[in-house]
């Protein structure tokens, strides 16, 4: 309830603040869809916070070469349809110069024609490898692709010298992204899925597929989706004493994931952005100052932990601010300083755009983590 | 007859006009779906309005139009009109066929059984990654085009998907006031006595399922070229009800109801961004005083509040006003 309070009172600060620097001077626009309301409000509720955050400590900190920014953030309730009038009212109505999101791949998808017919770059916060591929002239995204962190996973493996695994993923976008990712890269890593089961966004008993799991020659499971069901997840197969090696995806990496599960996460290794494990991180890092900085104003603004998804939206954000900063004001402009970001250490990994390239994130971008005693443990 | 001519000319009117002052505002984008809403709601209303049978499934009739079409065109290259009249005659043909079984079922049990197809077509749109895109879309479908005429922007969308709209209502209009019109008006008070004045009321029931099926796949093979991208999300349980709402909203039985709840509900959200986090509380507490205060729907309610309005202003008669 506090938390609510004090997140409304953040949010009427932050429309007085933008109310007052509107008078002050001409701000920059930058519009935002995320879906804050709906199914993947998990994905959207963090990068709304987050992008509200950073834009009133740039207005904080006086703004861009003096200049302030406006964010208009619309909710795309994870529909398709409305991603695309929001994005219509964003450029039409409101006459924005880039906007950051959506959240989903589903509605990034829908609203690249439209920003590609009319011009505005679109920064996405959605993890899917068809945004940036083939490459779109206006689409640039900061999520990594779910490849890396297949490949992550798949590296550990082979490590331990597993080859058969179990494969259970949730019936979404997230999930079958995951699905499509852990099939293709399987051969590649000399691993065969033994198993190959899926469930739904809702439900709340994974028994049967567990139980089918355990019968089977798999020496690993590896599950894709995102809260609660991973936690139901690991739940049950403690229960049913499955004794397998048990893989998460990012989709979890959050405190929620712990709380959720209980006892059942101890020993769950899973890909992660650095941002869980900031403090870990050794000084030579060159992520950790942002990370850092992200973290600790994310507590100060929210009583909450920052976590991966909120870093899409900080990404986004401050790639914007960098491309403004050298000097670009219109969409145009804007659009070709993007491109030319390199070597912006940002949440997700260190960014390199470049003309052939728009998501710009390598291999490195996750890495490993385990939970132990209810906390992460970095992966070496 | 003729005053239903005379409505039907000034609504046309109104809507081949409305583009005018709107030039490039995001608005005119808005009317867009308000279009292909207003097709849907009648479409719905045909079943729900006149003869009184409920579906909580019609987003999956919506979302078969636009994934066929989609997908005939976008992975195969075939005619898009072409599609548009082999994906109503197929939805058509398929609810004829799930008719006869679904439309024995009364009440409670009717709602169950649309809500169960609706849910499971949705499943399918899903899963069927391989033909669908499943939940990350189907991208690039082609606008319609005519020789070199592309519907490629809002104003030609507005007026192409528009004068499909216009000239179902026509379509509905008439039926309303024909023979069958009445038909289904009797099997929405009850179907018995229909049955003893001669009404073949399955085949009847059937018939007008199957119609306002494939006009609901038309505005999904429409939506699907406007858009130029689809996915589940916008075919899911959530639009069925919805449409639900749009025509009760609108007022049960009434072809310009129907326009009026497409209207109200596509454009309230936008109006309501003012209130911005809070907007869903205003469009909820929106929608019960106006179920609780409009029974009869926005076509009769809103008469019925400018009489009550002006007996008020005037001081006559101001104590018995009627608000239902």
């Amino acid at each position: 309830m506090l938390g609510k309070t004090l997140a409304a009172a953040q949010i009427a600060l932050l429309v007085l603040g933008v109310g007052n620097s509107a008078l002050a001077a001409q701000p920059i626009k930058i519009g935002a869809l995320f879906a804050v309301t709906g199914p993947a409000s998990f994905l959207g509720e963090p990068e709304r916070n987050t992008a509200q955050m950073v834009v009133a400590e740039i207005n904080r900190a006086g703004g861009i070469k003096g200049q302030m920014l406006e964010l208009i953030v619309y909710d795309t309730q994870g529909d398709a349809t409305k991603a695309v009038q929001a994005a219509n009212r964003l450029i039409k109505e409101d006459r924005v110069v880039a906007i950051i999101g959506p959240s989903t791949t589903g509605d990034t998808m829908a609203v690249i024609p439209l920003v590609e017919k009319e011009q505005i770059p679109l920064i996405s916060c959605a993890a899917g490898i068809k945004i940036t591929e083939p490459l779109k002239k206006w689409v640039f995204k900061t999520a990594q692709n779910d490849s890396l962190a297949v490949a992550k996973i798949y590296e550990r493996l082979v490590r331990q010298k597993i080859s058969r695994v179990a494969i259970l993923t949730v019936s979404d976008s997230f999930g079958s992204s995951g699905r499509e990712q852990l099939k293709a890269q399987a051969a590649r890593f000399g691993i065969q899925i033994e198993t190959d089961d899926t469930y739904g966004p809702k439900d709340t008993d994974m028994t049967a597929q567990l139980t089918r799991i355990r019968g089977s020659q798999a020496q690993a499971l590896i599950c894709w989706g995102t809260n609660p069901g991973p936690a139901v997840i690991a739940r049950n197969a403690k229960q049913l004493g499955l004794k397998l090696p048990l893989y998460m995806s990012h989709g979890v990496s959050s405190k929620k994931f712990i709380e959720l599960a209980g006892d059942a996460a101890e020993g769950i290794t899973l890909p992660s952005g650095r941002v869980l494990v900031a403090e870990l991180l050794p000084e030579s890092d060159r992520q950790k100052k942002s990370l850092l900085g992200f973290v600790k104003d994310y507590q100060r603004h929210y009583n909450k932990e920052g976590d991966h998804f909120g870093g899409h939206a900080w990404d986004a954000v401050m790639l914007l601010k960098g491309a403004i900063e050298r000097g670009a004001d219109t969409p145009a402009t804007i659009r070709e300083q993007l491109e030319k970001s390199r070597g912006f250490a940002g949440i997700g990994g260190i960014f390199n755009f470049s003309p052939q390239d728009h998501a710009g994130l390598a291999s490195d971008a996750f890495v490993l983590v385990e939970i132990k005693n209810r906390d992460w443990l970095l992966v070496k | 007859m003729k005053r239903e001519v005379v409505k039907f000319i000034i609504f046309a009117a109104l809507v081949m006009l409305a583009p005018l002052p709107l030039k490039q505002s995001y608005l005119l984008n808005v009317l867009v779906f308000v279009g292909i809403n207003t097709l849907l709601a009648v479409a719905l209303n045909l079943l729900l309005g006149f003869a009184g049978q409920i579906s909580l499934g019609h987003a999956a009739f919506f979302g078969m139009g636009a994934y066929l079409s989609g997908i005939l065109t976008a992975n195969f290259g075939l005619n898009p009109w072409l599609i548009i009249v082999l994906a109503a005659v197929t939805v058509g043909g398929l609810a004829f066929v799930l008719g006869f079984p679904i439309l024995k079922l009364k009440g409670h049990y009717l709602a169950m059984a649309t809500l169960g197809f609706g849910i499971i077509f949705y499943i399918v749109f899903n899963e069927t990654i391989g033909l669908t895109g499943g939940p990350s879309g189907l991208p690039g479908i082609p606008n319609l085009a005519i020789g070199s005429l592309t519907f490629d922007n809002d104003l030609k969308n507005y007026y192409l998907i528009w004068g499909v709209t216009l000239l179902t209502i026509l379509l509905c209009v008439n039926l309303a006031h024909s023979r069958i019109g009445r038909a289904l008006r009797a099997i929405h008070d009850s179907e018995v006595a229909a049955r003893v004045m001669g009404v073949n009321v399955r085949l009847l029931k059937v018939q007008i399922f199957a119609l306002s099926a494939a006009i609901s796949a038309v505005a999904g093979s429409l939506y699907a070229h406007t858009m130029t991208f689809i996915s589940p999300t916008s075919f899911g349980f959530n639009f069925s009800v919805e449409l639900v709402t749009m025509v009760i909203i609108g007022g049960l039985g009434s072809i310009y109801g129907s326009f009026l709840g497409a209207a109200l509900l596509t454009l309230l959200p936008e109006l309501l961004r003012a209130f911005r986090d809070y907007d869903i509380i205003a469009y909820g507490a929106l929608l019960v005083f106006m179920t609780i205060f409009m029974p009869g729907g926005l076509v009769r309610g809103i008469p019925d509040l400018m009489l009550f309005l002006w007996s008020r202003l005037t001081g006559k008669r101001g104590g018995n006003a009627q608000t239902g």
